[in-house]
């Protein structure tokens, strides 16, 4: 399997607040934020003529935006026209492919710098049309007339977890409840509240209103009631990532020139990237994502680290059962064994694996086009130990890993990061 | 005798209009596949042929949605009335999605995966479009 012909490095990386920025913001607007941000965070300065190339992932601007062509657009915009402009699709893996093209792309010597962008606006549809756009990305002639929604999917792929290794919706919401205390902490979040947060302000409107207050007695109680309905058995509302509108934007560097722009260039020692049949059925496993334990294999041995190297990750908890997927596939637990170790606390940001410090999709915010890249902005962010407000873990980071995923596990792209 | 179908998804959403639930099999090493291949990506050959399937097998996996696909919703299915999306193993091999008619969905706990199921073709009539027929199953 593959080696890095040379040493590659990001050199800088930034994003633009995640939200329903739509109609003040559109992708235009987000990406020049988010490369106005990554270009401050390049120690000495960088300006467009040092950069090659823009590779731009986005799943489905035809679709939520009524534009395509989004590669020389996106150049443009800050710059970099004439150069060479592509977008990459892979649903939610869209920017994670991006961003392996670059690293590929420049460790062959074809290019020395590639800006990396994310970019997705999802809010411009109302929400049964961007149910339906994020369909595209299953199964349209066997999945979708039985029925098959995302949430359904992986709803779907929950109800086999919890029969085969007796995982609980209890199991579940101490993923979501996690990741909002760690959004809570990010001012790049959709959501910065933590879960006790959002049931106080329930609570406060509820007043306001003049409705009956409800008791909760705790988080559990809340995310088990009415307040918390359920979407597709056993997910509710609040095992759901946000829609969101968002960009990113990560500079990739070959290893010599790095230092030009950096004394701590963050470097990339593995990439894997992995398929699988998009529809459930046509998979021999529903409790684990082969695209994943594919990426990650072929990461791993790149980068010749293994699972309990990693010290932080972010992963795709596009629904929290797929945070708890991550965990195993990618090789920190053992399957059936994730759900222990959230229970104990591994994997809070004080914890012995931190997991979606940024707050992951669930807080944090889901632009899918825009996902694969803002979890190397946290990565790089939590490397250089310059993470917002009270989210920078307490150790010196020296590897990490991003798990990306495309649609309900048909793409998976895994990077890992080194100092 | 009748001209056999060539192996497309045409062909397959057919005999599902017909009411029967076809699957191709590899002539050389016997690999099933529904919806059917043309092409065994288990051995490479392509000398397949068509199979019907008993229609039974069990559940592998489901969840009772509330917030269901524009299709679902056409079909009068809503946030207070919801459906079951379902894969089912069928008793040959291969894994089939459908919907899964004949539970409770509102208590999506008294459904439980490997319960035993069949076949059941389902009839849509939604106003202004073409009746339809799709692959579903109810319990045993």
């Amino acid at each position: 399997m593959g080696k890095l012909a040379r040493k590659v490095a990001i050199i800088g990386a930034g994003m633009c607040k995640f939200g329903r920025n739509f109609p003040l913001k559109r992708n235009p607007d987000m990406w020049v934020e988010a490369w106005i941000d990554a270009v401050n965070k390049v120690d000495n300065g960088i300006e467009p003529k040092d950069v090659d190339a823009c590779y731009v992932g986005n799943y489905s601007s035809d679709l939520f935006n009524h534009q395509g062509h989004l590669g020389p657009q996106m150049a443009d915009l800050v710059g970099l026209t004439p150069k060479p402009a592509s977008r990459f699709e892979g649903a939610c893996a869209s920017s994670g492919i991006a961003l392996r093209q670059a690293i590929i792309a420049v460790a062959s010597g074809i290019h020395d710098i590639i800006a990396v962008s994310g970019v997705e606006c999802m809010t411009q549809l109302p929400t049964t049309g961007v149910t339906d756009t994020l369909a595209t990305a299953s199964d349209d002639l066997f999945e979708y007339p039985a029925g098959a929604t995302f949430p359904g999917l992986y709803a779907a792929i929950a109800s086999a977890h919890f029969h085969k290794y007796g995982t609980t919706a209890e199991d579940l919401m101490r993923v979501g409840i996690k990741n909002h205390e760690n959004g809570k902490e990010n001012p790049f979040a959709q959501m910065q509240q933590s879960i006790s947060e959002i049931m106080a302000s329930k609570v406060k409107s509820y007043e306001k209103q003049g409705r009956d207050v409800p008791v909760w007695k705790n988080e559990f109680d809340f995310l088990k009631s009415s307040a918390n309905p359920m979407i597709a058995s056993p997910l509710r509302l609040f095992d759901c990532s946000l829609v969101t509108d968002g960009a990113a934007c990560v500079f990739i560097a070959a290893g010599d020139i790095a230092k030009k722009y950096t004394d701590t260039p963050i470097w990339i020692t593995g990439t894997g990237q992995g398929s699988a049949a998009l529809s459930l059925h046509d998979r021999d496993e529903i409790t684990s994502f082969i695209a994943t334990r594919e990426a990650a294999k072929q990461a791993y041995q790149m980068s010749g680290l293994g699972p309990k190297d990693i010290q932080i990750a972010e992963v795709h908890d596009c629904f929290t059962i797929a945070e708890i997927l991550a965990q195993e596939d990618l090789g920190f637990y053992e399957k059936g064994k994730a759900v222990e170790a959230i229970k104990n606390g591994e994997t809070h940001r004080n914890g012995s694996l931190p997991i979606n410090t940024s707050g992951g999709l669930k807080s944090k915010g889901h632009p899918v086009g825009a996902t694969g890249a803002a979890m190397a902005v946290e990565i790089f962010k939590q490397m250089r130990g310059i993470a917002e407000r009270n989210r920078q873990v307490k150790f010196d980071v020296e590897r990490a890993l991003t798990h990306n995923l495309g649609g309900s596990g048909g793409t998976c792209v895994v990077t890992i990061y080194q100092k | 005798m009748s001209e056999v179908k060539d192996i497309t998804i045409q062909s397959y959403l057919e005999f599902i209009a017909s009411k029967k639930l076809m699957g191709s099999k590899c002539k050389k090493c016997n690999e099933m596949y529904v919806p059917p291949r043309k092409l065994c990506i288990k051995c490479n050959s392509i000398d397949m042929e068509w199979i019907e399937m008993s229609g039974k097998g069990k559940i592998a996996a489901f969840s009772c949605i509330g917030v269901g696909t524009t299709f679902m919703e056409k079909k009068g299915y809503s946030m207070k009335k919801p459906y079951c999306f379902s894969v089912i193993k069928l008793d040959e091999g291969p894994m089939v999605s459908g919907q899964l008619v004949g539970v409770d969905e509102t208590k999506p706990e008294t459904i439980k995966i490997e319960t035993p199921v069949k076949v059941k073709f389902l009839e849509t009539e939604i106003k202004g479009e073409d009746p339809r027929i799709d692959l579903g199953f109810e319990p045993v």
